[in-house]
């Protein structure tokens, strides 16, 4: 992906949901999307594949899927991609499949959409992905319809619908937000599991940082549209740049360190129709300079890219001092 | 938006009718006029003119003369000119449209929010009420109230109403018509009693009558609203259905209904008299369900309501 | 099961017995309307009229009257007409029946396609121009009075044009289809396209929201991501899921109809079908006649509920594991 925009005309103004996102990724790599709500990540993904039919919405940059650029292709010609080449989770799985038809029937019915198959073919790979994904009696609950499901068996059929066709890419825009702990669990461990079997690459959107740490090679974190820093997990969690991803990682509640207040990032998400000229982050964040009333640019050395006006020397003082005060 | 325009161009128009009219047709409307003669350009013409064709016998009404303060529809059989019988007659069917709509939203409105708040009992009482009226075809039941009132009247007790009273035809359209209104306002009640505003309401000790009247209305009010235009229509339409019949509103008042009735003897001689009325008819209505859908719009243009036919 | 089914039998059955009452409450107990002058003339003596009310159990307390009337019409079948003495009721009914039935049959074809067709293309083509002018034409479908459009579609097809291109339209009446089917057609098919446009408007109407509605829905988006065509989308699912609302409304509306809520169609067309004997019923205040044709109707009412409730379980799974 390269510059992605995304903007959408309102009645109150044009809103610039994504404002140049560019990243890479690699084949069998798990890229997680990081980011309050509102920040873009999902509809990043969505306008990627076409998905966002809103009338006011205007696209531009350069998305190349294996070469191919898909960003502007009709609807016929997204077809094959859709679904054959990139599948899709989606975060409520309450609402993401037809309630009229069996589980089963809606599986097939995307195998028979890009493979030259039976219906009977097709009604018995449906029943073996639904084993896969550790659905209890596949072959009668294959007859069974959506609503029959709990919350978390419903995600394992939209994840086993998504994999069906073996795509190269798996996008799951939040797809644990929607349910329990336990369950959640379960769900990563499972997408994990399928990521090694089917190779498939994932991009998986999140507002959690757990979820980054648990499952994802690479982190681009995104703040009002705009990425804010991208790098491999492990440098991204323990030595980030930005300020919001430290923002983001400080959030996260930890068992074993005894904290008296749970902490929280200053202010409030910026308004999609007010952000900043400069850095969209300067309103909220602690160590703003004057520079900062200027977009910082997206760079960095050795894959770990920011976008911040801070220098190193600032930040390890930064870290010095934090680490006296007693926070990490 | 052109719709409302629409829809006020045609209710000034009718409603001042008693004050051009007299420009328009130098006659009483509601007179008959069998020998009458108008006078178009230098000749006098008679209102009633011999049949020349066919077998030479009888009468026949004058035809459009589309002059405009002379008869410019014709007459009817009565020698009454048309157009000024449109004009006023439209008084009566927009009152009767706009009244009848008005006492039907309201009475619905009640019954959907007691039964819908209280549930139980009273909710059972009226919902049997309102399946018993909705289970006679909404046709059959004006038709049957109608013709046993309207011809000879309401007499209960305390309530006297005249036979040829508009408020009969009034109330029996409103009625016919409250479950269309109150079942969905008492579903829409019944959701919102389990909103937690509501609870909250009432675990704070407001009383039922404040929570009805200052939580419950302000929000049922909407779907309320965006029902009325289309109550409106649908009232014409069931008032002018009865009245073509002879059953609505009764000689001497006359409605858009009562004209095409009129017309209908006509129709192959002086089919202006039934086409006009008929006309006017449905121009109204097309513009009360264009603003009944704009009015559900712009309230919620995602809206779930089952308002609109 | 079973209990569900009795129940709603026994709702079923209170519901008919209410319409029942309730009419004959409004034609029997209303002041000022006197069966017996009706039956036995204008003019007629106190004395006649004293033999009529005993000839026809008038002077009966209401609730005798009733259940007389209740007897005559259920069981013993024999129910006649107060106008035109003798006539039994019953069979003047199932006479009517076919009428209507072919009637509404005709109507049903030409509203669904119609209707149907309407909803789907505006609902495709939303925003653009064909939407709004789909609409305008269903919005102007049902503002429509439907027994002044039949009066005009028989001016057109009676009037100056007769002599020439709608020589062949006859003018109102009913021919069987057993006579003759080319005549059976010609006396239907104008009646069957001004009952069929009030509900072409309100189900195009209907099915353009529905759609719309539901294309904004999550599962719709799942769908476009599985590769699906929009147009298999469109039938496949939003259809689909819409039909619900659609079949619900359906049922009902037939229902009625072939109670006899055709009533205006039928008699501006001269059709003698249920709806027409009903209002001759009404008109003539031919109380045995009325209350037969209302029962005919209710137990419709009634029946396409109930056809209503199960078919929605078929139709909507959600719906199948309650009750």
């Amino acid at each position: 992906m390269r510059d992605l925009s995304v903007s959408f005309a309102t009645r109150r103004g044009v809103v610039q949901a994504v404002d140049g996102l560019s990243f890479d990724v690699q084949p069998k790599e798990v890229l997680g999307i990081v980011g309050e709500s509102g920040s873009g990540k999902s509809v990043a993904m969505y306008s990627m594949l076409g998905l966002v039919r809103d009338a006011n919405v205007r696209v531009s940059g350069s998305v190349l899927f294996e070469g191919r650029e898909i960003l502007g292709l009709t609807d016929t010609e997204m077809q094959s991609v859709r679904g054959g080449q990139v599948g899709m989770i989606f975060q409520d799985p309450m609402t993401a499949l037809t309630p009229v038809y069996t589980v089963g029937w809606q599986i097939a019915e995307q195998l028979r959409a890009h493979n030259e198959m039976t219906k009977k073919q097709a009604n018995e790979r449906a029943t073996e992905l639904l084993a896969e994904v550790g659905i209890p009696d596949p072959k009668s609950r294959a007859n069974h319809y959506p609503h029959e499901f709990s919350g978390g068996m419903r995600q394992r059929v939209v994840i086993a619908m998504a994999l069906s066709c073996n795509p190269k890419l798996l996008i799951a825009d939040e797809p644990t937000t929607a349910l329990d702990v336990t369950t959640q669990a379960q769900i990563l461990d499972l997408m994990g599991r399928l990521q090694a079997t089917y190779g498939s690459s994932i991009v998986i959107i999140t507002h959690d940082m757990g979820v980054i740490a648990e499952i994802a090679h690479r982190v681009v974190v995104m703040y009002a549209g705009r990425p804010a820093e991208i790098g491999p997990e492990l440098d991204v969690v323990r030595a980030a740049r930005h300020p919001y991803t430290w923002g983001l990682l400080g959030a996260v509640p930890r068992a074993d360190v005894k904290t008296r207040r749970l902490v929280t990032i200053p202010g409030n998400a910026v308004s999609p129709l007010a952000v900043p000229a400069g850095c969209a982050f300067a309103p909220r964040c602690e160590y703003r300079m004057d520079i900062c009333e200027q977009r910082p640019p997206l760079r960095g050395a050795n894959d770990h890219l920011d976008a911040c006006w801070l220098s190193d020397e600032q930040r390890l003082e930064i870290r010095s001092t934090a680490t006296v005060r007693g926070e990490s | 938006m052109t719709s409302l325009g629409v829809l006020v161009f045609m209710v000034v128009v009718v409603l001042l009718a008693p004050v051009y009219a007299h420009d328009i047709a130098h006659d009483n409307p509601f007179a008959s006029n069998l020998q009458g003669r108008i006078k178009i350009g230098n000749h006098y013409r008679s209102v009633m003119q011999s049949n020349t064709q066919g077998l030479g016998l009888g009468v026949t009404p004058i035809g459009p003369t589309w002059h405009f303060s002379k008869y410019f529809l014709g007459a009817d059989e009565l020698g009454r000119d048309v157009f000024a019988r449109i004009l006023y007659g439209g008084r009566v069917t927009l009152l009767i449209g706009f009244s009848s709509g008005l006492i039907c939203i309201s009475v619905a409105t009640v019954l959907g929010m007691l039964a819908g708040y209280f549930g139980r009992a009273t909710d059972w009482i009226i919902s049997r009420l309102l399946d018993i009226v909705w289970a006679f075809p909404i046709y059959l039941l004006a038709i049957s109230l109608s013709v046993i009132l309207v011809t000879s009247g309401l007499d209960l007790g305390i309530i006297h109403i005249g036979a040829g009273s508009l408020l009969l035809p009034i109330l029996i359209i409103a009625s016919v018509y409250v479950p269309y209104v109150a079942r969905p306002v008492r579903g829409i009640v019944f959701s919102l009693k389990e909103r937690e505003f509501i609870q909250a309401a009432i675990a704070s000790g407001a009383s039922d009558w404040h929570i009805l009247r200052k939580e419950i209305l302000p929000n049922v009010a909407p779907s309320v609203i965006v029902f009325f235009p289309l109550m409106v229509a649908l009232n014409i339409l069931t008032e002018s259905a009865l009245s073509i019949l002879g059953i609505g509103v009764q000689p001497p008042q006359a409605s858009w209904g009562t004209i095409i009735n009129d017309g209908l003897q006509l129709l192959y001689t002086r089919p202006w008299v039934a086409i006009a009325p008929g006309i006017c008819i449905v121009i109204v209505c097309v513009a009360l369900n264009i603003l009944g859908d704009g009015v559900r719009d712009a309230f919620d243009p995602r809206a779930k309501l089952r308002g609109s036919i | 099961m079973p209990r569900f089914i009795a129940k709603r039998l026994a709702s079923a059955i209170l519901v008919m017995f209410t319409i029942s009452v309730l009419v004959f409450l409004i034609f029997f107990a209303t002041p000022g309307v006197n069966p017996a002058s009706r039956i036995a003339g204008r003019s007629a003596t106190p004395a006649v009229l004293r033999q009529v009310s005993k000839e026809f159990g008038l002077n009966r307390p209401l609730p005798i009257r009733y259940a007389l009337m209740m007897y005559h019409l259920f069981i013993k079948q024999d129910l006649t007409s107060y106008v035109n003495i003798g006539d039994k009721i019953i069979p003047q009914i199932t006479a009517a029946a076919p009428i209507t039935l072919s009637l509404i049959s005709g109507a049903v074809v030409i509203w669904l396609l119609v209707g149907t067709s309407a909803g789907i293309i505006a609902a495709k083509n939303k925003g653009k121009f064909i939407d709004p002018l789909v609409m305008f034409f269903g919005i102007a479908a049902i503002s429509i009075p439907v027994y002044w459009l039949g009066e005009m579609v028989s001016l057109i097809t009676q009037g100056g044009l007769h002599s020439s291109i709608f020589a062949w339209v006859p003018n109102g009446g009913y021919v069987s289809i057993t006579q003759s089917p080319v005549e059976w057609f010609t006396h239907l098919i104008f009646p069957w396209f001004t009952l069929a446009s009030l509900y072409a408007g309100i189900y195009a109407r209907v099915l353009r929201g529905e759609l719309i509605n539901n294309m904004n829905e999550d599962y719709i988006r799942t769908a476009r991501a599985k590769g699906l065509s929009e147009r298999r989308i469109l039938y496949r699912h939003a259809l689909r899921c819409s039909m619900i609302t659609i079949v619900s409304l359906f049922g009902l509306d037939v229902g009625v109809l072939v109670g006899g809520a055709a009533l205006l169609t039928e008699v501006v067309f001269g059709l003698p079908g249920v709806g027409w004997l009903t209002y001759q019923g009404l008109t003539n205040l031919d109380l045995p006649l009325i209350m037969g044709c209302v029962m005919y109707g209710a137990f419709f009412v009634v029946l396409a509920s109930a056809a209503v409730d199960v078919l929605y379980a078929y139709i909507d799974p959600r719906i199948r594991v309650v009750n």
